[in-house]
């Protein structure tokens, strides 16, 4: 047993050097046409060595070292801490949710304009993950290709206002409405899917919708993106120093104040504190509503689900049309906000982020996915040197996360219906 | 009511249910007996939908409902239950029972977001009719626990109970009796023939405990590695040479 651990050791090791000499150990230098190797410095092949001795170490003493990880749930002060009542936690939550909408209302008014340029991505974030944990958390259908929806919202706006002169307030419904229709379209071919297989294909959906965007370059102005698409205004108010649009008046001139770049910036701030509250209510109705129940029922058991007369089919194209209805929301709000999109925006690491902050959050948990959303966006801006080793952090932590709180920050606690006790 | 002729399921190379025929009257109770591997259960998969037979008809209220999707058949009122049991486990056992009174409340979205009347009514309807089925089946105390966290005879009596919700015209209950003891049998014995008196509901029952299909039954269908072996009263079966040879065994 230990000769055979350390035989897997030494071959881990021998494989780290294998692999880090010649990309750490070697550089390659031009010397007019030709191209020399050099050794690297020697500092980088004493961290190479000591790189191997590490994985040594580690691979050989591996099964203690996963056994003290395995303790380590016992540092964390809050595993023997009995879970609060029911009625009481979900008091305590809508407090807790009530108190943040106000602080939030108030406080884009005492900081800097970078912070609340950062709070309004936040809350875009955390429309998209609230709009996302109702496909994932309470359907249960794990969808990769979420971020095509905000791309559609976004673009919907753009494209709008670039060819038809549209507004703001136009544009939102209309790309919420846009990208809820393509959920519709997306959740009719995948509705047998299952798991894997429907991650995978939503995968597909997400980088067919953004290599579209960026390959019609007569529509969608392809790489180089759509610019100037305009603020929003506040009936008919805009908010330049200038009015763009004849007939508008602009903001700072009816109210008689001194024009200022915040006031921009906080409107949209509003607007989007605005939505999102909209969207978690609406969402937290949805959950008690027939329409959530049967969500989460065709989550816990498809079969006894659709034996008991529930349609697949309706439940889950509802599930992705509200959820796509709501990144659509999100991304008008994000063209707005950006002024420029392009489809450099929606990658598939946008659609992985907020997977991410759905399951850091709590899958299904509402605060859990707001208090995940606020953290995953404010952190790597906080770390800003760290900036490389945002994705290194970003993994660590999803690591830990796993093995100390598999089920999430604030795991979802579901609002049950009460029967009142009959008379 | 429910008339099943001549029905054939075949899975590849193996045909699991040959030529079964059987009905059922309004207010019966039918039993599907036969040995392990008889092809019950798959009878049962192919009346509730969830196979689309091979061959043969099934026949509902006169209609054929053959190969139509099992949303659909429940919804006509010919609702199952499992031989192991389904619950929403998560969801309280309340929240189970509404669950299953979908197609009776208002889905709407706008009516639900608005909380119209309409909407409110019908959602107190379904929890006073929840109400009513856990009482009949003595679990009102237990309405807002988990129904993962009952035991598994209470899972049992929630599972029927879920699909009396719904209003069915015809229950078919795989092995009911199935782990639980013999005073949970006797309860559920009591259960079922009061659905059929008091609740008009046809019965379709597949099970092993003896006892309680001689009990209860009003007639017995006897499979045999996918073919009918005999039909007839509990008493007649008791006596069929051919039954007991193949299952009860020659005493």
């Amino acid at each position: 047993m230990a000769a055979n651990n350390y035989k897997h050791a030494l071959f881990c090791a021998i494989v780290t050097l294998i692999i880090s000499f010649p990309i750490l150990g070697l550089n390659l230098e031009a010397e007019g046409v030709k191209i020399t190797v050099t050794g690297a410095e020697t500092s980088t092949h004493i961290a190479i060595l000591l790189a191997a001795v590490v994985v040594f170490v580690f691979q050989a003493f591996r099964d203690s070292f996963m056994g003290a990880l395995g303790k380590l749930p016992k540092l964390n002060p809050l595993v023997n801490k009995k879970p609060m009542e029911q009625s009481k936690r979900v008091k305590l939550e809508s407090w807790i949710m009530t108190g943040l909408v106000v602080l939030a209302l108030f406080w884009p008014f005492f900081v800097s304009r970078g912070s609340v340029d950062l709070a309004t991505l936040v809350l875009i974030y955390i429309m998209l993950a609230l709009g996302l944990n109702v496909v994932v958390g309470l359907a249960g259908l794990l969808d990769l290709g979420y971020v095509a929806f905000y791309a559609v919202g976004a673009y919907t706006f753009a494209l709008l206002s670039e060819y038809l002169g549209a507004s703001f307030w136009v544009a939102l419904p209309a790309g919420a409405l846009l990208a809820a229709l393509f959920g519709l379209v997306l959740g009719f071919p995948v509705l047998r899917l299952r798991g894997d297989y429907l991650a995978i294909v939503t995968l597909g959906f997400g980088e067919i919708i953004r290599i579209l965007l960026n390959n019609w370059t007569n529509l969608t102005g392809g790489p180089n993106g759509i610019g100037g698409i305009p603020d929003p205004t506040l009936f008919g108010m805009e908010f330049g120093r200038r009015v763009k649009e004849e007939g508008n008046t602009s903001f700072h001139e009816t109210f008689g104040i001194a024009y200022s770049g915040e006031h921009k910036v906080i409107f949209l701030y509003l607007i989007a504190l605005v939505l999102a509250v909209i969207t978690a209510l609406v969402i937290r109705r949805f959950m008690r509503m027939p329409v959530g129940r049967a969500w989460e029922a065709l989550r816990e058991d498809e079969i006894a689900a659709r034996s008991l007369g529930l349609s697949r089919t309706a439940v889950k194209l509802s599930a992705f049309t509200i959820g796509a209805f709501f990144a659509g929301f999100a991304g008008t709000v994000f063209a707005s906000k950006q002024g420029f999109i392009s489809p450099e925006s929606f990658v598939f690491l946008e659609s992985a982020i907020i997977l991410a902050i759905v399951v850091l959050g709590g899958m299904g948990s509402q605060l859990g996915v707001i208090l995940a959303a606020i953290a995953v966006t404010i952190l790597p801006e906080l770390a800003r040197e760290f900036s490389e080793y945002r994705m290194l952090i970003f993994g660590a932590a999803m690591v830990l996360m796993m093995v100390w709180r598999p089920q999430g920050m604030l795991p979802m606690r579901r609002i049950h219906i009460k029967l009142k006790k009959q008379e | 009511m429910l008339e099943v002729q001549n029905l054939s399921m075949r899975f590849g190379g193996l045909l699991a249910v040959d030529q079964v025929t059987l009905d059922v009257q309004e207010r019966e109770i039918v039993s599907i007996i036969g040995p392990n591997g008889a092809g019950k259960t798959t009878v049962f998969n192919c009346m509730s939908g969830f196979y689309k037979p091979s061959g043969g008809k099934i026949l509902f209220e006169g209609k054929e409902v053959q190969g139509k999707p099992d949303h659909k058949i429940s919804k006509l009122g010919m609702v199952r239950t499992f031989q192991h049991v389904r619950l929403f486990t998560q969801m309280s056992v309340v929240e189970n029972l509404l669950v299953a009174q979908h197609r009776h409340l208002n889905t709407n979205m706008l009516a639900g977001l608005l909380g119209t009347p309409n909407y409110k009514e019908r959602e107190q309807k379904a929890l006073d009719r929840a109400a009513y089925w856990l009482e009949r089946v003595g679990l009102l105390e237990l309405a807002n626990r988990d129904a993962g966290n009952l035991a598994y005879g209470q899972q049992r009596r929630l599972e029927i109970a879920r699909c009396m919700v719904t209003e069915p015209k015809l229950l078919m209950l795989d092995e009911p009796a199935a782990g639980l003891n013999p005073a949970e049998t006797k309860e559920l014995n009591q259960l079922i023939i009061s659905l059929k008196e008091d609740y008009n509901v046809s019965v379709v029952l597949i099970e092993h405990d003896m006892s309680l299909v001689m009990d209860i039954s009003d007639r017995i269908n006897v499979i045999n590695q996918g073919r009918p072996l005999a039909s007839g009263t509990p008493e007649e079966i008791r006596q069929n040479d051919d039954v007991i040879k193949a299952y009860l065994g020659e005493a």
